[in-house]
């Protein structure tokens, strides 16, 4: 048992932690969501310079090992910043089923551009009627001969506006509630039939709806076996699970340290309202919160690597854990700022939106709660 | 970062192990594992059994009689015993007024103490709080005030838990006048309690058992040699006793076999089934994996030499508040038979009829008498005050 990083963890959680502090202020990252594509291109240059987009990665396939324990050490200092560059959406989403599915060919052809900083993924899975389920799948995909044709929407799909390579979960046999007949397809996001409307995210990221009509590929498309897809997916959102987990740890640091701060400067009834017994033991309990969490994404990460990556219990108690706590700490920041905790223009608020949003990602916190139960 | 354990961790604790299922007395596992009281005797017969072994304290140092244990290993012996239904070794000799004496002590008392604490020969009672000092302890007014080469103590101690099988008090006097600031005027005395002038008599609690007691000082004299440290030096040292007394609270090894034995039960009923009851047996398990990574995380960094950390503070805080879920679960668990109250059945010499399955008929009185531990041991409060004090700077 060991609870300390080892030097190249302690590595890159300064090499992150030095980027968010000194390249990602508050200006600098609005003008980035404001931009065209969502996403400084400069910054994914030099996350592929850095060596961060290796970090998910098996060392066989090229990357840095990819253990998890790894990735909550990137992901946590993502946090603090608010970092909107698709490192979770391209790297772990996208980037994660292909290691675990593609064949050596696919994964030269795409992974080795994807760590480079050369290439944007999406994997499109979510659909509107599936909620969590991912046996629920729908969207068709019909094989005839040597050519596959797509039919059908996803929803949400993260980094889906400006991927150039989309991973489609598909439905090419059976019904939706079997856990067989789920494939993923290889599409290239300029095909003929491929529809995108992309949107901003209330957190200040990108996705995209895309509709899928007759669209029509080669069979060697396919990534992994026809039919089989239904557990390495459900592993893969596992994985971007406690990603999240570990940015809503880092994005709560920061929201407790800027409520004690911003409690010790403002003044109302002639004294600082951290002053207030009723605030402070709001802000201890904030406090505890972000303790919880963050042994219980240790525990989470600890236990998938211990596991050979796959710890569904583990990770379902963490992400109805923190997802508990993002909403307290969060909620509680904007309360205890006041006024000002509910403007555009002030920091704070913008982290109580994206822990929001986190909530309900790759499972919300009762979904988790409910699969931890019966696991 | 890992959670493995190694070789020699593993060794360990099949050591543990097969140490626990040949030397634990049977009877008195079978009480622990069923939540019931335990007697003086039980507590002092396991006690040198584990002396034997050396286990009897593994947070000492080893010159005095520690185990030199990892905080991995502590991790283990805590799982083991637990699972086992070994009884938790009692706090007050061993975990409080040890430390205090071992590193605060002069050669002679911890010559004079420390082997008896070890092999339970003597039996410890803290006197800290009194009728009107709870939360606010500094303001106690017990007096001792120097006659000779004694102190003459007056005054009365509250709540002292399982006094009536005390030998010996470690307690909190006052010997600084009026006029001195309440934590500078504190000193620390250890009272053999066969003195005359001490008055013990018994407080009940909400379950009817006899756990606490008030104790009166009428001219009692103690010999100054038994004040550790300097006069007026108490408080520095009695803060020192909290913060051990702080770690360990978390129960989490109990609160673990505690939400197992719920969950076994609970598989009979048709509540097994029911959504309400699964997420809140969920919650509280859930509350309780985060608290025992806090509390790793809390003993590795006191492993590697640093202080306990801030996250160590809210150990007793979640910890009480799991233990209190868990209790309110069995008394839901056991349904109508959550009123019944026949205490007399847990008594080792009953042989009656016993009235509603396994311990049920004590969940109850367990839940009630569990209230205290939010309030002991500063209560959940203060504990949070002391976060917004001493970790947030408010």
């Amino acid at each position: 048992m060991d609870f300390s990083y080892n030097e190249e963890q302690q590595m890159l959680k300064d090499s992150v932690g030095k980027f968010v502090s000194q390249d990602y202020d508050w200006d600098s990252r609005r003008a980035i969501v404001d931009s065209d594509s969502g996403y400084s291109s400069a910054h994914w240059k030099l996350f592929a310079d850095l060596g961060w987009l290796t970090v998910p990665f098996l060392e066989a396939d090229g990357g840095l090992g990819g253990s998890a324990v790894d990735l909550i050490v990137v992901m946590e200092e993502m946090g603090k910043g608010l970092v909107v560059e698709p490192f979770m959406a391209n790297t772990v989403l996208a980037g994660g089923l292909l290691s675990a599915l593609a064949d050596s060919g696919q994964k030269e052809a795409l992974l080795a551009p994807l760590m480079a900083g050369e290439l944007q993924l999406a994997l499109a899975f979510a659909e509107t009627e599936n909620r969590y389920e991912l046996n629920q799948i729908a969207c068709g995909g019909e094989i005839n001969g040597d050519t596959l044709v797509i039919n059908g929407h996803k929803s949400m799909v993260l980094n889906g506006g400006v991927a150039q390579q989309l991973l489609v979960a598909i439905r090419t046999s059976g019904k939706p509630g079997d856990d067989s007949g789920i494939s993923i397809a290889l599409v290239d996001a300029s095909a003929a039939g491929v529809n995108r409307k992309e949107y901003t995210t209330v957190d200040g990221q990108r996705a995209a709806d895309i509709w899928f009509e007759s669209v029509s590929i080669p069979v060697t498309a396919l990534v992994g076996a026809d039919g089989g897809a239904l557990s390495a997916l459900q592993a893969t959102i596992d994985r971007a699970a406690l990603a999240v987990c570990a940015e809503a740890v880092g994005a709560m640091q920061v929201s407790l340290t800027k409520t004690v701060e911003y409690s010790k400067i403002r003044k109302q009834f002639g004294v600082s309202l951290s002053t207030f017994q009723a605030l402070q033991h709001r802000m201890a309990r904030m406090f505890m919160e972000v303790e919880q969490a963050k042994s219980i994404l240790l525990m989470a990460a600890m236990a998938m690597d211990h596991a050979g990556g796959y710890a569904p219990r583990e990770l379902s108690a963490a992400k109805s854990r923190i997802g508990k706590a993002a909403r307290k700490v969060s909620q509680e920041s904007v309360q205890i700022h006041g006024g000002i905790g509910v403007t555009d223009d002030l920091d704070v608020g913008h982290y109580f939106k994206r822990l929001t949003s986190i909530q309900y990602l790759f499972g919300s916190t009762d979904w988790h709660t409910r699969r931890f139960a019966a696991a | 970062m890992n959670i493995d354990f190694s070789p020699e961790e593993q060794a360990f604790r099949d050591e543990v192990h097969a140490f626990l299922q040949d030397e634990l007395p049977q009877d008195i596992s079978e009480r622990v594992k069923l939540g019931l009281h335990l007697e003086k005797e039980d507590y002092v017969r396991w006690q040198k059994i584990l002396n034997q072994r050396g286990w009897v304290a593994p947070n000492w140092p080893v010159e005095y009689g520690g185990t030199g244990w990892s905080s991995t290993q502590k991790y283990i012996w805590e799982n083991e015993r637990t699972m086992a239904g070994a009884p938790e070794v009692i706090a007050f000799g061993t975990k409080m007024v040890a430390p205090v004496i071992y590193t605060f002590g002069t050669d002679e008392q911890k010559e004079q103490f420390l082997p008896d604490i070890l092999a339970s020969n003597v039996w410890w009672c803290q006197g800290y709080s009194e009728p009107n000092s709870g939360s606010d302890l500094a303001s106690l007014r017990t007096s001792a005030v120097r006659d000779g080469d004694d102190y003459i103590v007056n005054g009365t101690k509250t709540w002292t838990t399982l006094g009536q099988y005390a030998d010996w008090m470690f307690c909190l006097v006052r010997t600084g006048g009026p006029e001195v600031k309440n934590q500078q005027a504190i000193s620390f005395l250890l009272i053999d309690m066969t003195t005359p002038g001490i008055t013990v008599s018994p407080i009940y609690l909400l379950d009817g058992t006899r756990e606490v007691n008030e104790i009166h000082f009428e001219n009692v004299r103690v010999p100054v040699s038994n004040r550790i440290g300097e006069e007026n030096e108490g408080w520095t040292y009695a803060k020192v006793l909290l913060t051990h007394e702080r770690t360990g609270t978390a129960n989490v090894a109990n609160s673990k076999s505690r939400l197992a034995s719920l969950k076994e039960r609970a598989a009979q009923s048709p509540l097994a089934t029911d959504p309400i009851w699964q997420q809140k047996v969920a919650d509280a398990e859930i509350e309780l994996l985060a608290l025992e990574y806090t509390e790793l995380r809390t003993l590795a960094a006191v492993s590697t030499g640093k202080a306990p950390g801030p996250e160590s503070s809210i150990l007793k805080l979640i910890g009480t508040e799991v233990l209190q879920a868990i209790d309110e679960l069995n008394v839901e668990l056991a349904g109508y038979y959550g009123s019944a109250f026949v205490p007399e059945q847990f008594e080792p010499d009953y042989n009656d009829i016993m009235i509603g399955p396994d311990q049920t008929a004590n969940s109850a009185p367990t839940y009630f008498n569990h209230r205290k531990t939010t309030i002991y041991g500063g209560s959940n409060e203060i504990q949070t005050n002391i976060i917004c004090k001493a970790i947030l700077g408010l």
